[in-house]
């Protein structure tokens, strides 16, 4: 289901939770992103560049550096988490309705 | 910095039976109504189940026989009042941890003779815990609030837009 969409299926990989729950310590370059991983640092880089461009992870230049950070965009992904469950009650509770309402009418 | 209120998530429907009937319809009956498509499993899944009892799970059995928790029955109060935790999180996988769990109350009351009004609240999403770094990865950056603010407000209205939608 929502696996499949957007942000979240960009999150539908445990590397790049992983990569999410360190950029949440502050900006930091890739290689120090990299560190720790058991993968080469274009395999990271090519995790990060799947977060980019779901729009979770921001990166600029410092210096020579370039640095990735959480994008404040990635409140969108939030946004995205109550869209998905308001859009799930907005069908559960009618579907709950019309469950009663066959059940009535078939006894 | 105190952390930002995330909107509760609010629902209801009217439904023409007893409170008594509303109450074991949903919760014996789960698995009749609940909308098949929403489930966290890798495989289809063959039957939602909530069980009758404080304590109890909510979970999924999958068509190969799998079990996928979506959570705990924090409160069981029949005909009245139903609390489960929300246990999946924002990547939408099962979060053991009771501390990252977000919480849905189900109030059954009574609006008729033969007629309940099931109101639903859907809060603490901002326990979960995608949720949760993002607003922490934010606060140390700095990031500006107002706009995030803001962009909260718009959710919490189309909430409130389903809950009208779903009032019927």
């Amino acid at each position: 289901m929502v696996t499949t969409n957007g942000a979240l299926s960009a999150l539908a990989d445990d590397t790049r939770r992983e990569i999410l729950t360190r950029l949440a310590n502050g900006p930091q370059p890739a290689g120090q992103v990299a560190r720790g991983f058991r993968m080469s640092q274009p395999a990271v880089s090519k995790h990060l560049r799947v977060l980019r461009q779901s729009g979770l992870v921001v990166s600029h230049k410092a210096g020579r550096q370039q640095l990735y950070a959480l994008s404040p965009d990635g409140m969108a992904a939030l946004q995205r988490i109550l869209a998905e469950l308001s859009r799930m009650w907005a069908a559960a509770l009618p579907a709950f309705k019309e469950f009663i309402d066959n059940e009535q009418h078939t006894r | 910095m105190a952390t930002p209120a995330i909107p509760v998530l609010h629902g209801s429907a009217i439904v023409n039976v007893s409170v008594d009937q509303a109450f074991r319809a949903f919760t014996v009956s789960f698995d009749g109504w609940w909308p098949r498509e929403y489930h966290i499993g890798q495989v289809e899944m063959a039957e939602a189940i909530l069980e009758q009892r404080e304590g109890g799970r909510w979970y999924e059995k999958g068509v190969d026989g799998s079990e996928c928790e979506w959570g705990h029955v924090v409160v069981w109060e029949p005909p009245h009042r139903l609390v489960v935790t929300w246990q999946i999180n924002g990547m939408w996988q099962y979060d053991p941890d009771p501390a990252r769990a977000s919480e849905i109350e189900v109030r059954f009351v009574s609006s008729g003779p033969n007629e309940t009004r099931v109101e639903l609240e859907h809060r603490h999403i901002e326990r979960l815990v995608l949720a949760e770094a993002l607003v922490d990865g934010i606060e140390r950056q700095g990031g500006g609030w107002s706009s995030v603010l803001e962009r909260f407000g718009a959710v919490a209205l189309s909430a409130g837009d389903s809950d009208r939608t779903v009032d019927n």
